[in-house]
């Protein structure tokens, strides 16, 4: 689950590449977006929705749309960041809970979150 | 006396106009249940109605045969065992719970919940089983608690197994609590601002990580539940855990909201084959 001793290695001698989530991710004290996206107390959206640029995100869920091409998706990073805040602006239907508006995470947790987002 | 008549016309002709207003405006009861039914029929097509009571498992074919493998030699038959113990055991009176029931206690949980007219409440069958118990001189059954009531309710509800759902909605008191259950059912609740249509009715059939939604439709019949084989679930008890997890403080066992819930998920269900005691995985 996540960042493994063995995929640490392969990111160390890649830094440049997709493997700095994995660097970040084993500083003990700060989890990393991927982490914080993938704990279920806290982002838990594998729970929805399914991350396909992501190998060791694993999820049949198809309750939300899968979270690819997020640039295209969201050319405006405060886009991506409300709805994820209140998804409930754009949709009033949503069943996506509101992260930011309800405390469920942190405004730098959700920043982190976006973060990770974007490279998919 | 002319006038007095024309006055009684007058106030029948309003009558008449604020029902079949009130009629356009206010969905029946039946009107819901019948949409509910078009509309899970339209998303699961070739779905016998009477399997709804299987839940999600309509969409899970592999998962329904090994339901039906495991419901062969159930791992719970101990704790039915317990709760039938408790229901032939005679009260001190000399009476028992069969006693207290028509046809001593076969084929008549369909008919719960019920709005008692004169209580003004929602009753369900458990508030029957304690309603007994207290008639006849003995100690209520703790609501939400496993034994005993939890393990009576799982023995004497599976006296009624095969009976349709028949709950009624006939007076305008109940039409409100009716309307009670369906407002919660609709309602935003918790910190994860979720209600229990946007998963059971908008979402049903999807899949939420690796399970598949249960559609709201035929819920009401198979409690209680037997999780992985051995925790025992009551219908209001899967109302705590749901609410818990969407990060709300539960109403509480025979809380009105609940008790107006289950009233209202129950009706939705009407014509659906009642069996109880039940594995889920």
């Amino acid at each position: 689950m996540g960042c493994s001793r063995k995929s640490f290695a392969r990111a160390a001698t890649a830094l440049f590449t997709l493997g700095l989530p994995c660097l970040q991710g084993l500083s003990a004290g700060n989890p990393s977006g991927q982490e914080i996206a993938r704990d279920v107390y806290k982002g838990n959206c594998l729970a929805c929705h399914r991350i396909p640029g992501d190998p060791s995100a694993v999820s049949l869920a198809d309750i939300g749309p899968p979270l690819i091409h997020i640039r295209e998706r969201f050319p405006d990073r405060s886009a991506l960041r409300s709805q994820l805040w209140d998804p409930m602006v754009r949709n009033p239907k949503t069943v996506m809970p509101p992260f930011g508006k309800h405390k469920i995470l942190t405004e730098e947790e959700i920043d982190l979150i976006v973060d990770y987002l974007y490279q998919y | 006396m002319r006038q007095l008549s024309g006055l009684t016309g007058a106030f029948r002709l309003l009558l008449f106009i604020a029902l079949w207003y009130s009629a356009l405006v206010v969905a029946s009861p039946e009107d819901d249940r019948s949409q509910l039914t078009e509309f899970f029929q339209a998303r699961f097509p070739g779905v016998p109605l009477e399997d709804y009571v299987y839940g999600a498992l309509i969409a899970n074919p592999g998962g329904r045969q090994q339901y039906e493998q495991i419901m062969e030699f159930p791992p719970f038959l101990s704790d039915i065992e317990k709760g039938k113990r408790i229901w032939e055991t005679a009260f001190h009176n000399g009476r028992g719970f069969a006693d207290c029931f028509p046809g001593r206690g076969h084929g008549v949980v369909g008919n719960y919940p019920y709005f008692d007219e004169m209580l003004g409440r929602v009753v369900t069958f458990e508030n029957a089983i304690n309603a007994c118990l207290r008639i006849n001189g003995e100690t209520e059954f703790a609501y939400g608690e496993r034994e005993p009531m939890g393990v009576l309710t799982a023995y004497a509800r599976t006296l009624s197994d095969g009976m349709r759902i028949n709950v009624r909605v006939d007076s305008e008191r109940a039409v409100a609590k009716y309307e009670a259950g369906k407002n919660l059912f609709f309602r935003r609740i918790g910190q994860l601002n979720a209600a229990c249509a946007g998963c059971h009715l908008y979402n049903a059939g999807k899949i939420m990580r690796m399970e598949i939604i249960s559609p709201a439709l035929g819920q009401a019949a198979h409690w209680p539940i037997f999780r992985g084989g051995e925790e025992l679930m009551t219908f209001q008890g899967r109302f705590k855990r749901c609410m818990e997890q969407m990060r709300a403080v539960p109403y509480g066992f025979d809380s009105d909201e609940w008790n107006n819930l289950e009233y209202f998920l129950s009706y939705l269900s009407n014509g659906l084959p009642l069996k109880s005691s039940v594995f889920r995985k």
